[in-house]
């Protein structure tokens, strides 16, 4: 295969994204070291937990490099992180990649399957804005974007526990994954919806879906207010513009014209900032998870924090980090292979 | 762009608020959140229908009524007078989180968009890593490190919360600065920090005056999430997100007690939304008319 000019084109744009992710990375680096070595009052203590000995402390010190000066130590941080070494729970001694490992799956599960509901509600939502402007459709869906940007998580999650698991009985109230009294499929990749699926087993999957909807709609219905008025806008800008004038002109029907020609030039760029997305939902999640009993990341977060157990947080608080970060990454190249005036910047 | 607002401005801004219902609405929940704060903080425990620490167990789970119009809680307590308690310290919270951060950040990004170069390039890589972190998780991050208490979820959040005022402040900047009063103004033999003081900086503030009014609702919103998550006030001082913890447990027997304080938060974070998305609309030229 000849690569010509625009395969070129792409192919540095790639690898310029990829080399300022190494640099962004190295930056949150500094921050998570900063916050967890420098700004904590005793970081001995935050470590290996207030009740460790002496000698704990100076096995401690004499790890983290703490006598030797701070970029020494930063240094030694780094390579700890490249070695799989996040430290480990005070109390229990429990490494922190390996709890993050496994929650981490519950976790990719769940904001999928919320981003699924943001997409699904979000996008009509804000059409339905942008076709009937300062109309019922219009303020409506203003009012719901709203609502859930200014709701608290928890008070989504109890609202739908009371109604719907309380008062409706529609779903399962047991909380978690999957139901207590089902025999869950065995591990193959930590996705328990994947799993069900791969041993076709349809009592688990039917179970495992029944407890994803409840947290995924919480989740979901906190972001939708930001895809919403993003095409909302975009929406009204195509419909504005030129091509859609000239279409109109040529005779096209109203319908065609909304739905083909402006809908689909409306929907790059609220695509493009799904990084945004993630990142508030991960936030999200550290509340919604709690309350669903849900056993991710956010979950493992929400534990730690109750604990204080800094290492586990900050673990968390990485990965998380890493997470939109290569989420921003993929959305970057993404919109680069669907517009390429994107590369020229 | 229009020099800062004169007084034909603010009454025509206050005319288009005062013809869309929304925005009458989230303006009248502010001034409400901030005359109860006054009021609070004046007459302490005076001005609430009962004490708000009294305990009485023949009280417990009374449900909304005209005597406890958002019922009382497993103490026997009257919710409606600890919501009223807390209002002064999240409003303390959340002021003090906007109002700084717009500060730092107002000075950052000016003089960031200002002088370009490698200084603009630093600023904007710093804040680039920061606005790499899901916001709510670092903040948290932070609030662990420090230790729980009130000053130290503040101190969480103006961690993460300055780096988007940078952003916005840097890109009113960098357009300013192409001006052709900014240029007068240098010609006239002004010095930098003189340019940017009288002419950057004016001409920056009101988008982001707007922006920070919406800010207000997340701030107030961020709080509640953190001392939900046992980060911010202590126990015996009743605050928000605490109040809506420490009912959960009781979500199916007495339902008010968690979601009535809950309710509370949704309704002003609301109200200062409704009342930035209105400034917004009513402050651009473009929908004035």
């Amino acid at each position: 295969m000849v690569v010509n000019e625009s395969h070129k084109g792409l192919i540095i744009f790639i690898a310029k994204r990829v080399a300022l992710l190494a640099l962004v990375l190295l930056g949150v680096s500094v921050i998570t070291f900063t916050v967890s070595r420098v700004a904590v009052p005793d970081p001995t203590r935050a470590w290996a937990g207030p009740r460790a000995s002496q000698s704990t402390i100076d096995a401690l010190i004499a790890k983290f490099h703490l006598h030797e000066p701070i970029y020494v130590q930063f240094y030694y941080y780094v390579v700890g992180i490249l070695h799989g070494d996040w430290g480990s729970d005070p109390s229990t001694g429990q490494p922190v990649l390996e709890s993050i490992l496994l929650y981490l799956p519950a976790t990719i599960e769940l904001t999928t399957a919320a981003l699924l509901v943001v997409i699904a509600v979000g996008i009509p939502l804000g059409v339905a804005a942008a076709t009937h402007r300062n109309k019922l459709q219009d303020h409506v869906s203003r009012v719901t974007a709203l609502t859930g940007v200014a709701s608290p998580p928890f008070v989504v999650a109890l609202l739908l526990q009371l109604v719907f698991f309380y008062y409706l009985h529609v779903f399962p109230d047991s909380g978690g994954r999957i139901s207590p009294l089902i025999q869950a499929p065995a591990r193959v990749t930590g996705f328990l919806i994947l799993d069900s699926i791969l041993a076709g087993n349809l009592v688990a999957l039917t179970s495992a879906l029944q407890h994803i909807i409840m947290p995924a709609i919480a989740l979901g219905f906190l972001n939708l207010g930001l895809m919403s008025r993003l095409v909302r806008a975009s929406m009204l800008d195509s419909l504005a513009s030129d091509y859609v004038r000239t279409a109109k002109a040529k005779g096209v029907t109203k319908l065609v014209v909304t739905y083909k020609h402006a809908f689909r030039n409306a929907l790059i760029q609220p695509v493009t900032v799904l990084s945004v997305y993630v990142a508030y939902m991960l936030g999200g999640s550290v509340v919604i998870e709690s309350i669903f009993d849900w056993p991710g990341l956010g979950y493992f977060a929400a534990q730690s924090i109750f604990n204080f157990d800094l290492p586990a947080v900050m673990g968390v608080t990485l990965i998380f980090a890493i997470g939109v970060v290569v989420v921003n990454l993929a959305a970057d190249i993404l919109y680069a292979i669907l517009d390429p005036r994107i590369r020229l910047g | 762009m229009a020099a800062s607002l004169d007084r034909h401005e603010i009454f025509t801004t206050l005319r288009i608020l005062a013809k869309d219902p929304l925005a009458v609405m989230g303006t009248l929940i502010a001034v409400a959140f901030i005359g109860t704060t006054a009021a609070v903080a004046l007459f302490g425990n005076f001005i609430t229908p009962y004490d708000p620490n009294h305990a009485d167990l023949n009280l417990i789970f009374l449900p909304i009524s005209s005597k406890h119009i958002m019922g009382t809680d497993f103490l026997g307590r009257d919710i409606f007078s600890r919501v009223l308690v807390a209002a002064p310290i999240d409003a303390q919270i959340a002021f003090t989180i906007v109002g700084v951060s717009a500060f730092v950040g107002i000075l950052l990004g000016s003089a960031a968009g200002y002088f370009g170069g490698k200084i603009d390039e630093t600023i904007m890589r710093v804040t680039d890593m920061f606005l790499a972190f899901p916001t709510l998780v670092l903040a948290v991050a932070v609030a662990v490190a420090l230790g729980p208490g009130v000053g130290h979820l503040i101190e969480a959040n103006l961690v993460v919360w300055w780096p988007v005022y940078a952003r916005m402040a840097r890109a009113g900047s960098l357009s300013l600065r192409e001006t052709q009063f900014v240029e007068a103004a240098r010609a006239a033999g002004l010095s930098s920090v003189a340019v940017i003081r009288k002419h950057i900086l004016p001409n920056n503030i009101s988008p982001i005056l707007v922006y920070a009014t919406l800010d207000i609702g997340n701030a107030i919103l961020y709080t509640s999430v953190l001392s939900y998550l046992g980060l911010g006030a202590q126990p015996p001082q009743a605050e928000w997100g605490r109040l809506v913890f420490d009912g959960q447990v009781y979500l199916t027997r007495a339902w008010w007690v968690p979601l009535m304080p809950g309710l509370v938060i949704l309704l002003v974070a609301l109200g200062f939304c409704l009342l930035g998305d209105a400034l917004r609309d009513a402050l651009d030229p473009r929908y004035r008319r």
